[in-house]
């Protein structure tokens, strides 16, 4: 099953979920046939969806919003946080190309401040699958839950076999000793082969896949700095407000101390290509990965 | 509407002129704001909103029900002096402005009774209530939305942005009154941003539109009783007076949020009711 297929399963199973895009139909072509008029395409206006996205919840109704990233993240921010946030009503954001699956697109269209920005919203959760099956795994949680969401879409397949989700919980893949490495979303298969890697040269490495950023799973974070030597926070974001910023803010909320290493895109913007190209040029091929993951502030030589 | 009708409806707008008034002092209001919309605000909740079908957050469930969102959020004293006249609001509770062991501040928010949203960030509620519209559209009902905006508020966006979304939904049960007050915040709007033509604008954009002098009770009933042509969003320009009913505070530019004396309070409420012109001390031009 993918992401529309769910949806409109989801949606034809309940007549609360209105399914909407700030025309942008990529996830969701199938569903104007399925769902009729509970499809409603704004046109080019995310601050309207939002506006009224909140007005349908107010209804009754349990908006599924779809706009690239950056767009819905930012464009829309305030509409998110001031109509969303402040009424705390269940608009489900669907974040499309996240991250580095912006690819060739460019600066305007990279959202990579969006875990930053959308965990500041008080009671919006935040969500980053490793790929489609763990997506598809979430979302049912995640749109029956009453609270608001952001969904960082990541609908690339991806090999691992992952366990069932639980709601707020991380996924514990490996547990290491010398290194364990924190990550979330489209590089957590990358992330597992350069684990793999380094297995082979005798490292002992653990491997968490975050899924949940917000509420994160603080229990998770806590036994990686019990269990290992160092922690390596992986992501496709800014160094500042995401995963590195986290799991600081857990480690100092539990007076727990740690050294942990951030993979990030620092302060900048990523280098615009083909998605293989990005990651290499960027260093995040599982090679890349590896290389990186034994050098202690890897940030520093970033 | 009868002449008692419309003297009944009178009599309302002064008591709640009086309730705007009382709430400028102890750290102040946007009392001309609020001044110019109060025909707005009490004919709708008189004439327009059902309320016997419910009304506000409280009544969430009730999906039947008819809607009212102030956009231009800072026009709380109109609002909640209207609520208080209705019946939704206890009147003694007005005296709680800005005391944070109540929920009466400068904003409207849905702790109060028949709030249906928050507000305060312009140009907001025309998409909320587009959304709420739609869904009404969706299940088929009658409800009927009015939405109460700024003219300075235009100058968002967002607003325009509504309209266009709300015009190709066919949404004909969603209308938007314009205070048209020719202010924003200490300027004339024709002085910083000019609107006007204002009809032909919101005509290209494929509303109806009517325009009429909105202090006038029967003019409000004929703009909301008119027949329409159906599936375009209905837009009201309603021409009125900032500071309306005080001649010391009418259409001045530094009387947009006001801070007054308890006994400037009292000569204001003898200006309202015709009795003395108001001798203002209080420094008055606040930029918020």
């Amino acid at each position: 099953m993918n992401y529309e297929q769910l949806l409109i399963e989801t949606a034809l199973a309940d007549e609360r979920i209105v399914v909407m895009t700030a025309e942008n139909r990529a996830l969701v072509r199938n569903a104007p046939a399925a769902l009729k008029g509970r499809f409603i395409d704004t046109g080019i206006t995310e601050q309207t969806m939002i506006g009224m996205a909140a007005g349908l919840a107010l209804r009754g109704r349990i908006p599924v919003v779809h706009a690239l990233a950056p767009f819905l993240t930012m464009r829309a921010y305030e509409f998110i946080r001031t109509d969303v946030g402040i009424a705390q009503l269940p608009v489900k954001l669907s974040g499309y190309i996240p991250g580095f699956l912006s690819d060739g697109n460019g600066p305007t269209h990279q959202a990579i401040e969006d875990v930053a920005i959308m965990r500041g919203i008080p009671g919006m959760e935040v969500y980053a699958p490793a790929d489609e099956a763990d997506l598809v795994g979430m979302l049912p949680a995640i749109w029956s839950s009453p609270a608001p969401a952001y969904v960082r879409i990541n609908h690339k397949p991806g090999s691992y076999m992952h366990t069932p989700y639980v709601p707020g919980k991380a996924e514990i893949v490996a547990q290491g000793k010398d290194v364990t490495l924190l990550v979330y979303g489209f590089l957590f298969e990358n992330a597992l082969k350069a684990k793999d890697l380094l297995k082979k040269e005798g490292i002992s490495v653990g491997l968490i896949n975050m899924r949940s950023l917000k509420p994160v799973d603080e229990a998770a974070i806590l036994w990686a700095a019990k269990v290992s030597n160092r922690l390596v926070t992986i992501e496709d974001h800014f160094q500042t407000g995401g995963l590195y910023s986290i799991v600081a803010e857990v480690l100092l909320k539990h007076r727990a101390s740690a050294v942990v290493d951030p993979i990030s895109l620092g302060d900048r913007w990523f280098k615009p290509g083909l998605l293989g190209q990005v990651l290499e040029s960027e260093g995040f091929t599982p090679e890349q990965l590896a290389q990186r993951i034994k050098q202690a502030n890897s940030y520093q030589t970033a | 509407m009868t002449r008692i009708e419309i003297e009944n409806l009178q009599a309302t707008a002064l008591k709640v002129r009086e309730h705007i008034i009382r709430m400028s002092q102890g750290g102040g209001c946007f009392i001309g704001a609020s001044l110019s919309c109060v025909e707005l605000m009490v004919y709708s909740y008189a004439r327009v909103i059902r309320r016997d079908r419910g009304h506000g957050a409280d009544a969430a469930g009730n999906l039947g029900r008819d809607y009212l969102f102030l956009s231009k959020g800072h026009d709380v004293p109109a609002l909640y002096g209207t609520f208080a006249e209705m019946g939704f609001l206890a009147p003694e509770r007005l005296g709680n402005h800005l005391s944070t062991a109540d929920s009466i501040y400068w904003h409207p928010n849905r702790n109060i009774p028949g709030v249906e949203f928050h507000s305060g960030s312009l140009g907001h509620l025309p998409s909320v209530a587009a959304g709420v519209a739609l869904d009404c559209k969706l299940r088929g009902g009658d409800n009927r939305i009015v939405v109460i905006t700024g003219d300075g508020e235009l100058n968002e966006g967002s607003v325009w942005e509504t309209i266009l979304v709300a015009n190709a939904y066919g949404l004909d049960n969603l209308t938007i009154v314009v205070d048209r007050n020719q202010f924003q915040a200490n300027i004339r709007t024709e002085d910083l941003i000019p609107l006007e033509p204002l009809e032909d604008k919101f005509k290209a954009f494929g509303c109806n539109v009517q325009r009429i002098d909105g202090h006038d009770f029967q003019a409000l009933e004929g703009a909301f009783a008119g027949v329409l042509p159906a599936g375009k969003v209905n837009v009201i320009i309603a021409d009125t007076v900032r500071g309306r009913g005080l001649p010391s505070i009418e259409a001045r530019a530094d009387r947009w949020f006001c801070s007054f004396t308890a006994g400037e309070v009292e000569q204001l409420l003898q200006e309202l009711h015709g009795n003395i012109n108001a001798t203002i001390e209080s420094e008055t031009l606040v930029v918020r």
